[in-house]
């Protein structure tokens, strides 16, 4: 699957809660799209990615 | 004197200073937000880092208002999606449309813009346009929905001051809108002018994250921005034309 733009291998059956652990990112100051639609928060646990998803995981940063 | 409210989305401010937090240390975040005293920052959304650094929500006092940006939009549609990511983000439904095609000067899409805060504002988000300033597209952003237009005043990070003091006035002028100047205001005697006029506030990122000392030019910009709307709610003092008048009596003179 790829993450924010990078190629990743994960096992089947992993959850958006399990990536987002694994990939270092804190669940409650993130925003995820997985293939372009956005994943809600109580979903995380439910969303089972798939080889050939497409997910972006995204957060605040300083801007103007 | 009249307690002096600035409404916006359905919110009261009494700071007239939008504060942003780019191309600074988000350890300076805390100090620049107390001594602007900014009720509002401005953030932007970008693909997150997972190496465990402080995220920047960590740094910003509690009660202040988020404005997300949609930069790095560079149409309707990509503003939209940026939009939507920042509200999943939970921090409120304030978004400022920011959409650029042009990577050199960084000028806003006008026509793009006006599409993208209709669409926003049917789901709900209070959006705050940065735009060129131009009477026409502003009126089109009030009709769409608009909470208040933003003009730039020069190219985004110029720090070059009011390069469109005459387009802005006509905005002030004739929109209803509040008028919160956006972009390329440099230093505090800018910042006051526009509120001179007459502006409703004023957003600036680049002149405190590039002073020698940013939380006190947050400071400076704060005093600026107080005193240009406290002289633009007193009235200013006529301009004469020709000659002068004399400010102290014309009679009792030393002379013979």
């Amino acid at each position: 699957m790829k993450i924010n733009g990078e190629q990743k291998e994960y096992p089947a059956g992993l959850s958006i809660s399990e990536m987002l652990i694994r990939e270092g990112f804190v669940k409650e100051r993130v925003a995820v799209e997985l293939n372009a639609e956005i994943v809600a928060k109580e979903n995380y646990d439910a969303a089972i990615l798939k080889d050939e998803d497409v997910v972006e995981v995204v957060s605040f940063m300083g801007g103007g | 004197m009249e307690q002096d409210v600035f409404k916006l989305g359905g919110q009261e401010f009494s700071s007239r200073f939008i504060l942003g937090s780019g191309k600074y240390n988000v350890e300076l975040i805390q100090a620049a937000v107390e001594q602007a005293g900014a009720q509002i920052i401005t953030l932007a959304v970008r693909r997150a880092n997972s190496d465990g650094a402080g995220n920047i929500l960590d740094y910003i006092p509690q009660g202040v208002t988020l404005l997300p940006n949609t930069s790095g939009a560079r149409d309707a549609t990509e503003a939209v999606r940026i939009a939507r990511l920042s509200r999943e983000l939970g921090c409120g439904n304030f978004v400022k449309v920011e959409i650029m095609r042009d990577s050199k000067y960084l000028l806003p899409d006008n026509p793009e813009t006006v599409k993208a805060t209709e669409l926003l504002t049917k789901e709900g988000f209070v959006v705050l346009p940065y735009m060129y300033p131009d009477l026409n597209t502003a009126r089109d952003l009030v009709n769409a929905g608009a909470a208040a237009v933003m003009p730039l005043a020069a190219p985004i990070g110029s720090n070059k001051g009011l390069a469109t003091r005459e387009f802005i006035q006509i905005l002030i002028d004739e929109i209803e809108l509040p008028i919160i100047v956006d972009a390329g205001i440099g230093r505090p005697s800018q910042a006051c002018e526009v509120m001179e006029m007459g502006a409703a506030a004023v957003m600036a990122n680049t002149a405190i994250a590039t002073a020698g000392d940013i939380p006190q030019m947050a400071r400076a910009f704060k005093k600026a921005i107080e005193a240009g709307r406290e002289a633009y709610l007193s009235g200013l003092g006529r301009v004469r034309e020709r000659g002068a008048e004399a400010s102290s009596p014309l009679t009792g003179f030393l002379r013979d």
